[in-house]
This record gives structure tokens, C-alpha cells and sequence, in this order.
């Protein structure tokens, strides 16, 4: 059986917390390069170059993109075969997101209690999502995820008669009402199917995909482009100031779910869409 | 492109009431940091005085330490950074979402703050109050803090120092780039502007 110990995935998180946060991934960057040369909206133009700018003097000054660092969310494969040696992996993430943090100088976005709201200073708690699969590697994803977005995502329990239609009505209904709050252009995460709780976290996980990947469903991918297509013509553009750029990619994550129910779940994230992945 | 259009803050006299939604203009002179918890702080001590006696103006608040700046004439902007490394005078700095504010903002435009920069829309109260005392909202672009950090010369906090990111600093900035979204007469550029936008095309 293989071993691995948990300061490695320390260093590991401290390493991706700071990374993610300073440098876009390749398929973020390159997508929104493609939507600033093709907008064609006025403020919209500017924004969208304003953004490119933003984006080449994070990485070149290493300043985070955008101020509001996130919550930390991770999506963590551990194989079967794998053992882990150490502290508890939930300790050490924790520990490498606390000094990714502190050390990376970004910023303490977490409140230990949601009424009484005390800053706990370092960010943590994480937000840990675990999948035991087949294999002895540890993979781990990490989504640092600003709530300026975060606020304008829904769930819909739908019905099943509600088709096709129904979804892509909601996912429409969600953009049009995070409009500007969201720090468009958005992507969409959308989770289908599952029940409550599964939606939103497949809604998350979808947002952790190239943003130019498609569902390996062919009826899921269409209803991607379907809905990239219909956001883009709602106008509201980079900023929420008018122009064709209103979101750079919809992805669906899709899981069975009961007879009775079709529960949707949309999760927005503004432009600064960061994702990065490690296998250990 | 248009010449850039560079404006005083705080506002020179009536300029405020000169701008209209969908200027793009660059913003030289100071602002304030204030965002969700400074806000509830400086309307929960607001609300504790006044309970108490008197209506005050922004200047007599301050004048008797209700709050820890004199609001009158000046301007908020929703931001809460990333810490400072050395040598840098702020961290990443762009805006926050602004209708977490609104609950507070009428009443803080009431006592004479006439602008704040944020971002995403705002309610009806704070549409009105903007008309009723001749204020501005202003809109700086969500997710671009790197770039807007450099705008910003000199930032020291003045108040609210336990509130960390959330404390208010004062900021002398120079060309900050904002777009008037509601102007004194209560036009709204994010209604305005989708809809000229799919006109045009």
C-alpha cells in the first residue's frame, strides 16, 4: 500500500491556495482574451480590457486577481489503496490553507459563526468535498470561491414535467437576477439531478471544469450551448453594462435522481473562475 | 475613445449634480473604505444616539465621537483588500457587492454622504434617497482589484481597526476608474444600458 504523509499535502494546499489565486488557469485565461477581442459593446469593450489588464498585472506583480481571495472549496479524490500518514488529512488541509493564506497575504474572508461573526483570521475553516475512488493517488481540487457570486446562486426543486424547458428557464430566471452582482461574465455552474444537497455540490464541481469542456452527454452538451447562447443575447454584458459577454461558459453536471423530482441547482462565479488541480 | 474625463473627490461644488449615469470617469482626491461591518457599525451608532435625544447632522456626530469620521461630503467605497505585502500601499482592492449596504445607506446619505463606489444594483429606498439629497453611485469594475490597487497612492486606517479587511481606511487615489451607474436624477445605467445595447445590435 502506498503512504503518503500529510506534510506533503500541506505544502501542497499552502502552495495551490496562493497559486489559484494569483494566476488564472490556461482555459479561463485564454477564454476571456477571446470574449474581450469579440465584444462589441461600448462599456462593455472597456471592461472586458480592463479585466485582460487586471489579469496581466495579478500574475506579473503577483497581487491577487480580485480581492475577495474566497472561501477555500475543495473536491478531494482519495484512492482506496492510498494511506495517509500523519495528522487527519482534514487537519492538514486545513493547516495548508491556513498558511497559504497568511503567508500568500490574501485575503481572511471567514466568520466562525454566521449570527455572531467573528473573524477566524486565517480562512479556515475549508470547505471539503471527499470521493473515495479506485486507485492509491490523492487528487485535490481546490475552487476559492468569492461570495459576490456565491450570493446569487439558487436551488429549484423542479418538477418532472417541468423538461427541458423548465431547466433552462431557471438557469435563465438565476443569471437575469445576479445581472451585475455577479461580476459578469459569469460562468454558470449547474447541477441536475441527485437530490437537494447533491444539486448544489454538483453545481460547484461543474464550476471546476474547462470552461470549454462539454457534458460528455450529447442531450446535456446541447443544452450548453443552448443556454450559453440565450444568456449571451439577455445584453447584460461584462460588468452588467451592456454587451454580448454575459457569460463564458455554462457547465452542467448531471446525477440520477428520483421519480418524483428534477432538483436543479445554479452556482455563479464571477469571471475570476479559479480552479486548479493536484494529483499526489 | 473620449478624452478621459478626470474628476475631484471629494466633489467640487454642483459637480455631483453634472454627472449622469453612464459617464466613465476617473476619480483623483480621497475616498473611504467601508464595507458591511463599518456600516453596521456606523448606523447601529447612528440609531443608539439619536434614540436617545436629538437629530443630529454628519458633522455633529462626529463632533461628539458617535462616529469616527465626518461623513459629510465624502464618498464610500465597498472594498475590503488583501492584506498589504511590503513595500505595497494595499493589496488587491477592487469593489464589493453594494446591496449588502443598501439597509444602511439611506440614513448615511441622510447625514451627507453623497457618493459610493461599488458594484451590482441597488434597492428602491437607495435610489430615492440618492435623488432626495443629490448623491451618486458609482460602479468600479467587479474582479479587477489588482488593477484598481494601483490606483490607489496612500491608504491608512482610521477607524474600525479590529474589523481587519472590513476596517475604513482613508485612500488618496489618483484616475480610479468608475462608471456613474445612478446619477442625482435617479437614471440607472444598469437599465438603461442593456437595453441600448440590444437596440443596437
Amino acid at each position: 500500500m502506498r503512504t503518503i504523509h500529510t506534510d506533503i499535502i500541506i505544502d501542497t494546499v499552502k502552495d495551490m491556495c496562493i497559486s489559484a489565486n494569483l494566476y488564472l488557469a490556461k482555459d479561463m485565461e485564454e477564454r476571456l482574451r477571446y470574449a474581450a477581442e469579440n465584444e462589441d459593446g461600448k462599456l462593455g469593450k472597456q471592461i472586458m480590457n480592463q479585466l485582460i489588464e487586471n489579469m496581466e498585472i495579478a500574475a506579473k506583480e503577483e497581487i491577487p486577481i480580485c480581492q475577495d481571495t474566497g472561501m477555500a472549496v475543495f473536491f478531494v479524490n482519495v484512492g482506496q489503496d492510498l494511506h495517509i500518514e500523519g495528522m487527519n488529512i482534514t487537519d492538514a488541509i486545513n493547516e495548508g490553507v491556513r498558511r497559504g493564506y497568511t503567508e500568500g497575504y490574501l485575503r481572511k474572508s471567514v466568520v466562525k459563526d454566521p449570527l455572531i461573526r467573528e473573524n477566524t483570521k486565517d480562512n479556515t475553516p475549508a470547505i471539503i468535498h471527499y470521493d473515495i475512488v479506485p486507485g492509491d493517488k490523492l487528487e485535490i481540487t481546490i475552487a476559492p470561491k468569492g461570495f459576490g457570486s456565491e450570493n446569487m446562486s439558487k436551488v429549484y426543486m423542479l418538477k418532472p414535467s417541468d423538461g427541458v424547458e423548465g431547466v433552462k428557464a431557471a438557469v435563465l430566471e438565476a443569471v437575469k437576477d445576479a445581472g451585475p452582482n455577479a461580476c459578469p461574465p459569469m460562468v454558470v455552474g449547474v447541477g441536475l439531478g441527485g437530490d437537494f444537497e447533491l444539486a448544489a455540490k454538483l453545481a460547484k464541481k461543474a464550476l471546476t471544469r474547462e470552461v470549454t469542456s462539454h457534458s460528455p452527454y450529447e442531450h446535456i452538451a446541447k443544452i450548453e450551448e443552448e443556454l450559453l447562447e440565450a444568456i449571451n443575447k439577455t445584453g447584460i454584458g461584462p460588468g452588467g453594462l451592456g454587451g454580448k459577454t454575459t457569460a463564458l461558459a455554462v457547465n452542467i453536471e448531471t446525477y440520477a435522481t428520483h421519480i418524483a423530482g428534477m432538483p436543479l441547482a445554479v452556482n455563479m462565479c464571477c469571471h475570476v473562475n479559479r480552479h486548479l488541480t493536484k494529483v499526489l | 475613445m473620449d478624452s478621459k474625463k478626470i474628476v475631484k473627490v471629494p466633489f467640487e461644488k454642483d459637480v455631483v449634480k453634472e454627472l449622469r449615469a453612464g459617464d466613465y470617469i476617473y476619480l483623483t482626491g480621497t475616498l473611504y473604505s467601508a464595507r458591511d461591518a463599518a456600516h453596521k457599525r456606523l448606523y447601529d451608532s447612528i440609531l443608539d444616539k439619536e434614540s436617545k435625544g436629538a437629530v443630529l447632522t454628519g458633522g455633529e456626530l462626529y463632533e461628539e465621537k458617535v462616529l469616527p469620521l465626518d461623513i459629510t461630503g465624502n464618498i464610500f467605497y465597498y472594498l475590503g483588500p488583501t492584506p498589504a505585502k511590503e513595500g505595497q500601499v494595499i493589496g488587491s482592492a477592487g469593489p464589493t457587492t453594494s446591496s449588502r449596504m443598501d439597509k444602511y445607506t439611506p440614513l448615511l446619505l441622510e447625514k451627507g454622504l453623497v457618493g459610493m463606489i461599488g458594484k451590482g444594483k441597488r434597492n428602491k429606498d437607495v435610489i430615492d434617497a440618492i435623488v432626495k439629497n443629490g448623491a451618486v453611485y458609482m460602479a468600479a469594475v467587479g474582479g479587477a482589484g489588482a488593477l484598481l490597487s494601483k490606483c490607489i497612492k496612500e491608504s491608512r486606517v482610521i477607524a474600525y481597526d479590529d474589523l481587519g479587511t472590513e476596517a475604513i481606511r482613508e485612500m488618496k487615489v489618483e484616475d480610479f476608474p468608475v462608471v456613474v451607474v445612478i446619477d442625482s436624477q435617479g437614471n440607472n445605467l444598469y437599465e438603461t444600458a442593456v437595453e441600448e445595447y440590444k437596440k443596437s445590435i
